[in-house]
């Protein structure tokens, strides 16, 4: 496999303020990758730099093989990005956008976006403004999934959108990945990035905390799991790993590393087990012990 | 159920305080947006009289040459429709004269930009909608705006009496008011502009081709006939600009026309009342079109999208510019018939446009104006990259196969070759008309579109130094921008007749040219103007090459 986006010890500084601060983002040809990050983590200013609309101030950045400042044409021919908040002329139609951007890409497929408009219920003549925030964002996918492009560049392209349509952009974005083609998604929406994301990153203040498969980062936390067991527990305190133990007699209720959990089972086992119902941790969880490290730090801060 | 239902069908249109809710919070939050611009226009238009005046005591030193530019100028109908008419010969009267209908006007543009600022162009970015969502009443935003104009233009009134109450307190009342209330009315213009169209950018111009037809029918009024021996053509009488000029400051004041002026801005402000009651949020009387489902063979690309959204406003140039000057045309043919034999007078048709004689004087001049006024073409075109950088329409289009250099070449394409359209149309304009009234069509008519060709030069520079800002300041360019434009277009007004100093005049690019048609031509200025403005064009783009896209 090679790499479709990759950046590392990327820097950029805004006046004062560290937007990036030394980023390192790996993108797999034909994978579908999550990017994610508490609001002003750098998502945004990461995929501008892809863009080749701002130059880092230090550090590698190679997409598709090329430099996406100085190559940035030749570049963006197989690239369409999706923004978050698409604003659109007011005096053009909607079909008229997909066209120009479709014209400034490598192509467009005009079967491919016949069928999108009808996918995604768009009327194509209405102008600028009279299209609500959804159907301004269903504008720039429709353009985005019927271009002829190698590599798609998603900055949370679901907002506004309703969950019929979120299910249509879901189907779309499978589709592009069995043809091949790489998606980065950044999204807020977990439960997206869980049904999509083969791999996903997770950035905080500028930097990369976490990387990986969402099996391989989901070992790195903790499953929830309750017991009722035959008699009383022992042993359990004195294991590595735990967190949270509640015992109320032959009621058990903890959270263990996932890598210690073998031990845990092993030590219930022994008392007897009843009834058991365990949880693996969710993409939410593991985004939340993020982002209340974030908030934490901030407390600490603000205590000194 | 029902009874929610009949409340709401029954309940009577309420025009109560209600609609007014929220008034005082939005006018702090306009009076906070604007807490630069506001007092900078005000000083600039309050305190040009003073200075004219000071301008005026050190020209003409004595009774004698008072009343002898007042009645040379007079006399002439070129130089009644460039400068207007002078009423009395005292300093206060002079300085009224010389700088009181452009002031107006200049209230006037001041007006209807902040007036849309705060009404339609809130609407058409949906902060309005945010707004409105809380304790605001549906009036409210109007109300403020108009609210703010009032503020401002009262300041400028303030202005002019407090720095000119020297010469006479009712004169420097009358032309403060007159200043004011004009300002005032073309802010109530823009204020209905604003409600039957939801495109600020449309509102905006709507307004400003008010302000242009008001001026334009002051000056063919003015040029047709001498008001000072009795009363105003009826042209006048059509333009609040010409009611603002015929309260006469300084010379047997008309205090009833100021009347006018503020019936008509009391009337627009009613009238916009009325349509902002009926409409909803964001919305106007003309619901938009459908377009067409897919683009057409023209949107190709990046210059065809600019083509798309600059080619209406190139249009309205063109067609307003070829107009204005057939009139100008119209009115240069005998402006020589009587020169006046005053030495200063002399001086100042030189400096204007040339000695050689007072048809070409007159016609130069006006084509070195319409030159300097095209400059805003020139700018907004120019600016539009800017809006497009900051509406966050530029980096979608970036991120696609379009480098920025193709981006920005794609609208200043426009910015430089819309003035040689629009100038050719007003060379063609004013020649033809000037041409068949001196019947000589092949003679004249090369030499006037000659002459309106010829700013072309002076034009681009001004292009050139948006284009600068662009590439090394983009968060200072709309702003320094317009200041280049505004000092252009202040030296192109007020320098020449202020007999301002030559360091001065030299800032404008326009004081470069030979005074044309009349004067002979070297290449030299040509030249020079033209490196200046490819090396500023090429700096410029080398920035913006070189910078981040912000937003």
């Amino acid at each position: 496999m090679t790499t479709a986006i990759s950046t590392s010890g990327l820097h950029k500084s805004f006046g004062r303020t560290h937007a990036l601060d030394g980023l390192d983002l790996e993108v797999e040809t034909g994978e579908v990758h999550g990017f994610l990050g508490p609001n002003g983590a750098g998502k945004s200013t990461t995929i501008r730099v892809l863009l080749g609309l701002l130059r880092a101030d230090s550090g590698a950045v190679q997409l598709l093989g090329k430099d996406p400042w100085h190559d940035a044409v030749e570049l963006h021919r197989r690239i369409a990005y999706v923004p978050g908040d698409v604003t659109l002329w007011r005096n053009l139609s909607g079909g008229e956008v997909i066209d120009l951007y479709g014209r400034l890409r490598g192509g467009l497929d005009q079967d491919r976006r016949t069928e999108l408009l009808e996918r995604f219920e768009l009327d194509p003549t209405k102008k600028g403004r009279t299209y609500s925030k959804g159907n301004r964002q269903k504008v720039a996918l429709v353009a985005a999934f019927a271009s002829d492009v190698d590599l798609l560049i998603m900055d949370e392209p679901t907002s506004g959108l309703d969950p019929l349509m979120e299910e249509v952009f879901r189907d779309c974005v499978i589709e592009e990945r069995e043809r091949g083609r790489t998606v980065l998604l950044s999204s807020h929406i977990l439960s997206e990035v869980e049904a999509l994301c083969d791999r996903v990153s997770i950035i905080r203040k500028g930097r990369t905390v976490e990387s990986g498969s969402l099996a391989e980062l989901r070992h790195l936390t903790r499953t929830s799991v309750t017991a009722e067991l035959s008699g009383p527990p022992n042993g359990l305190s004195a294991l590595p790993g735990i967190h949270g133990l509640d015992i109320q007699g032959k009621r058990v209720k903890l959270q263990v590393e996932t890598d210690k959990l073998d031990a845990v089972l092993r030590q219930l086992g022994e008392s007897g087990v009843r009834s058991l119902i365990s949880t693996p941790p969710t993409l939410e969880e593991l985004f939340l012990r993020h982002y209340q490290d974030d908030i934490r730090d901030e407390a600490e801060a603000v205590a000194r | 159920m029902t009874a929610v239902a009949d409340t709401r069908v029954s309940a009577p249109e309420r025009t109560g305080s209600r609609d007014l809710a929220g008034t005082g919070t939005l006018l702090r939050l306009a009076l906070r947006r604007d807490r630069i611009m506001i007092p900078v226009w005000a000083l600039a238009i309050g305190m040009t009289g003073s200075s004219t005046l000071s301008r005026m005591k050190s020209t003409y030193e004595t009774a004698a040459d008072r009343a002898n530019v007042a009645k040379d100028m007079n006399t002439n109908g070129a130089l009644r429709s460039m400068l207007g008419v002078a009423f009395d010969d005292s300093y206060g009267a002079l300085t009224a004269w010389r700088v009181g209908t452009f002031l107006a006007a200049f209230a006037g543009i001041m007006s209807l930009l902040i007036v849309i600022r705060h009404t339609r162009e809130e609407e058409e970015s949906g902060r309005q909608e945010a707004l409105s969502a809380g304790m605001v009443g549906r009036r409210a935003g109007l109300t403020s705006a108009l609210l703010t104009v009032a503020i401002a233009n009262a300041a400028i009134t303030l202005l002019v009496v407090a720095t000119l109450a020297g010469e006479g307190s009712g004169g420097a009342l009358a032309l403060g008011l007159s200043i004011g209330l004009t300002g005032l009315v073309f802010g109530g213009l823009a204020a209905v502009a604003a409600q039957i169209t939801e495109n600020a950018r449309l509102a905006r111009g709507l307004a400003a081709a008010a302000v242009g037809v008001a001026y334009l029918l002051r000056m063919a009024g003015d040029a047709a006939k001498d008001a000072s021996e009795g009363s105003s053509h009826v042209l006048v009488w059509l333009s609040p600009i010409g009611w603002a000029e015929n309260t006469r400051p300084f010379a047997q004041e008309r205090w009833w026309t100021l009347l006018l002026l503020a019936v008509l801005a009391a009337a627009s402000f009613a009238v916009a009342y009325v349509l902002t009651g009926r409409r909803d949020v964001g919305a106007s009387f003309f619901a938009s079109r459908p377009g067409p489902a897919a683009a057409g063979k023209s949107l190709q690309g990046a210059y065809g999208l600019a083509w798309r959204l600059q080619r209406g406003t190139l249009l309205g140039w063109v067609v307003g510019v070829a107009l204005s000057a057939a009139m100008l045309g119209g009115v240069a043919n005998g402006a020589g018939d009587i020169v006046g034999d005053s030495e200063k007078n002399r001086e100042i048709i030189e400096r204007m446009g040339g000695a050689q004689n007072i048809d070409d004087a007159f016609l130069a001049a006006m084509i070195s104006l319409i030159g300097v006024i095209v400059t805003v073409h020139t700018a907004t075109a120019v600016l539009r990259l800017r809006a497009e950088e900051t509406d966050q329409r530029a980096e979608p289009l970036l991120a696609n196969a379009v480098s920025r250099l193709r981006w920005a070449m794609s609208h200043l394409v426009i910015a430089y070759l819309g003035p040689v359209v629009i100038l050719a149309a007003g060379g063609l304009g004013a020649g033809i008309v000037y041409a068949a009234a001196a019947d000589d069509l092949g003679g004249e008519l090369p030499r006037v579109l000659g002459a309106s060709l010829a700013q072309i030069p002076a034009v681009w520079v001004v292009t050139s130094v948006v284009v600068l800002l662009f590439g090394l300041l983009p968060s200072y360019t709309t702003s320094l921008g317009w200041a280049v434009v505004g000092v252009v277009v202040a030296i192109g007004w007020l320098g020449p007749a202020l007999d301002a100093p030559q360091a001065v005049l030299d800032l404008s690019p326009f004081s470069h040219l030979p005074k044309l048609p009349g004067e002979s031509v070297s290449a030299a200025p040509f030249v020079w103007l033209l490196l200046g403005s490819a090396v500023l064009t090429a700096a410029g783009l080398w920035g913006l090459r070189r910078r981040d896209m912000t937003n």
